[in-house]
């Protein structure tokens, strides 16, 4: 019997896309099977150990990178939210003002310019501050990181107020309630989950920076991504392997909430 | 009447005014730590070298001279400087076929997600996603270790005696295109979907009733109507290609350099920030007109389907 005619179908489709989910995940796989080899040769199959993971963990230089890209990530995550989520209160349910546009157009600008040249950009001014105030702590980089992470914070918020009810504001108000008041106990709490899905982009995406922060840190500043290029760089051990896996872990974790989260205001 | 209007005039610019400022902290963080120094880059780019690095601030076109020529050491005459053209060449190359690339393999993949059931269709894109949202440094690894000569493809092929000795990709353009494609592909396949979800498959039944082939409808009516999809797949992979920095660092070793590569390359070692600043300016205008490409094609679809 010849198989039915269904018009979705296209030839060779299926093949393609199954494919890319197989190409997608293969080379991850292998990464984080070679985390787990016993052998110090990053070739050679020598038995399941979690030694690197114990190696790993006894590095200073890790550890201390762990905190520090922890930390940028957690201040910059959190700046760029409570802003982007005050950019888009101002920017949503509102009749065209002038500006609307050249505001929509300036958050998502970190977004169109390519990393390499923001991270030339910064260097540049930076290095004029650094000269001009001595200073030269982790807020350059805080403040950096915070500004990329701006658009993809405003994204997931700007798009749950579009799709809010003004009407319950509205009753708020109408039952005397203050911009404020109404703001805090109807807003806000609608508005949560898309708060939440806007932190968690920004904070991987802080997490995961190589570009902006190889060319705005200071000596000694190496986060977490930037200190595993250098490794890269130096040639292999399967520590890389290690770090990366748990690494991956943390983004799949983040991301699987983020989908969930997503997923629940339907 | 008139003061009715007037107050609600006042009202008004008052709601403005605070609009702009619950919108000021993420302008300004955004004006001093990503589009304000962009224009000290361009200040930058015409100024002189410092011997250390940074400049002096004595105004010259020397770096911006210096992006496709060079001048000779000994007699001062200028010849095109054939490792910057390279490298430009390379990057141009490598993020056009990237970008064809994730097409060929991100349409159909968006096609296959588009064409499941509701429920099951989450899933496809959730697989799709994680990719997307984990570190690009460890992709751009996990493919590393794919293909070096020890890999598991070298040593699958010699083991099953295809080869006598591993096949080099590590450390060619074919590794950074590879990699590019694998860590772009998420790029090309969301934009994609999101045209094909709301695809109308009357018109595609209506085409079969006329008697189209398979490969007819393909092209004559689902393509027409995701190609905003496929413009803006495109756009968001050919620019964070063009300005690669990670996947040809850590597959290109250090001869195959790209852009980005040659960019960094006048901050370290070259001491050459204005040649550098350039460089970054030149990049950016390759990108805005690759924005304005895509800006005039989504506008004139719009007008033909609205």
């Amino acid at each position: 019997m010849a198989k039915r005619f269904t018009i979705r179908h296209q030839t060779g489709f299926t093949a393609i896309a199954a494919a890319c989910f197989v190409l997608l995940y293969l080379p991850i796989a292998v990464l984080v099977a070679y985390a787990f080899n016993e052998s110090t040769s990053v070739s050679e199959w020598g038995g399941f150990s979690l030694r690197w993971f114990v190696s790993a963990w006894n590095n200073v230089q890790v550890i201390d990178a762990s905190i520090r890209s922890l930390k940028i990530a957690s201040s910059a995550a959190i700046i760029a939210t409570i802003v982007a989520t005050m950019a888009a209160l101002a920017t949503t349910r509102t009749r065209a003002y002038r500006g609307l546009t050249f505001k929509y157009a300036f958050i998502n600008q970190p977004l169109m310019v390519p990393e390499i040249v923001t991270g030339v950009a910064l260097l540049i001014f930076f290095s004029q501050i650094k000269v001009a105030t001595g200073y030269s702590g982790l807020g350059y980089l805080i403040a950096a990181h915070t500004a990329f992470c701006i658009p993809f914070a405003y994204l997931p918020i700007r798009a749950r107020l579009e799709n809010m009810d003004l009407t319950l504001e509205r009753a708020a108000a109408d039952l005397y309630a203050t911009p404020w008041k109404a703001f805090r106990r109807v807003t806000l709490p609608l508005l949560w989950p898309g708060i939440i899905a806007g932190l968690m982009l920004a904070f991987v995406i802080s997490l995961d920076d190589v570009v902006i922060t190889e060319f705005v840190k200071s000596g000694g500043q190496d986060t977490l991504p930037t200190y595993m290029l250098g490794q890269i760089r130096r040639g292999i051990t399967p520590e890389v392997n290690a770090i990366s896996t748990v690494f991956l872990l943390l983004s799949v974790v983040i991301v699987t909430l983020f989908f969930f989260m997503s997923r629940k205001r339907d | 009447m008139a003061t009715a209007a007037e107050i609600e005039k006042q009202a008004e610019a008052r709601e403005v005014r605070n609009r702009w400022l619950l919108s000021a902290p993420a302008l300004i963080i955004i004006l001093l730590a990503a589009s304000g120094p962009l224009l000290i880059v361009l200040l930058y780019s015409f100024l002189t070298p410092g011997p250390y690095g940074d400049v002096q601030w004595k105004f010259s076109t020397e770096g911006w001279i210096s992006v496709i020529l060079e001048r000779d050491i000994f007699d001062d005459t200028l010849a095109f400087a054939s490792a910057h053209l390279t490298i430009f060449w390379r990057s141009l190359k490598l993020a056009i076929m990237a970008t064809v690339a994730t097409l060929i393999f991100g349409f159909p993949t968006a096609y296959f997600i588009a064409t499941r059931s509701e429920r099951t269709r989450d899933i496809w894109l959730f697989l799709i996603t994680i990719p997307f949202w984990t570190n690009l440094l460890i992709r751009t690894f996990a493919v590393l270790q794919v293909i070096r000569n020890e890999g598991i493809i070298n040593t699958a092929l010699l083991n099953l005696g295809i080869v006598d000795q591993p096949i080099q990709m590590l450390y060619t353009d074919f590794a950074i295109m590879v990699g590019m494609v694998y860590v772009y592909l998420p790029l090309m396949v969301l934009p994609l979907y999101a045209s094909m979800e709301k695809l109308d498959f009357r018109l595609v039944e209506a085409g079969y009733d006329l008697y189209a082939t398979r490969w007819q409808v393909l092209r004559r009516i689902i393509f027409p109507m995701v190609r905003p999809g496929v413009v803006a797949g495109s756009i968001l992979v050919f620019i964070p290609a063009i300005g690669a920095y990670v996947t040809p660092s850590v597959l290109g070793g250090g001869k195959n350099m790209m852009f980005a590569n040659l960019i960094e390359l006048q901050f370290g070692q070259g001491r050459n920030w204005p040649l550098g600043a350039a460089l970054s300016i030149t990049v950016m205008a390759i990108v805005m007109v690759a924005l304005l490409v895509y800006v005039r094609n989504t506008s004139s679809s719009e007008v033909r389907h609205g």
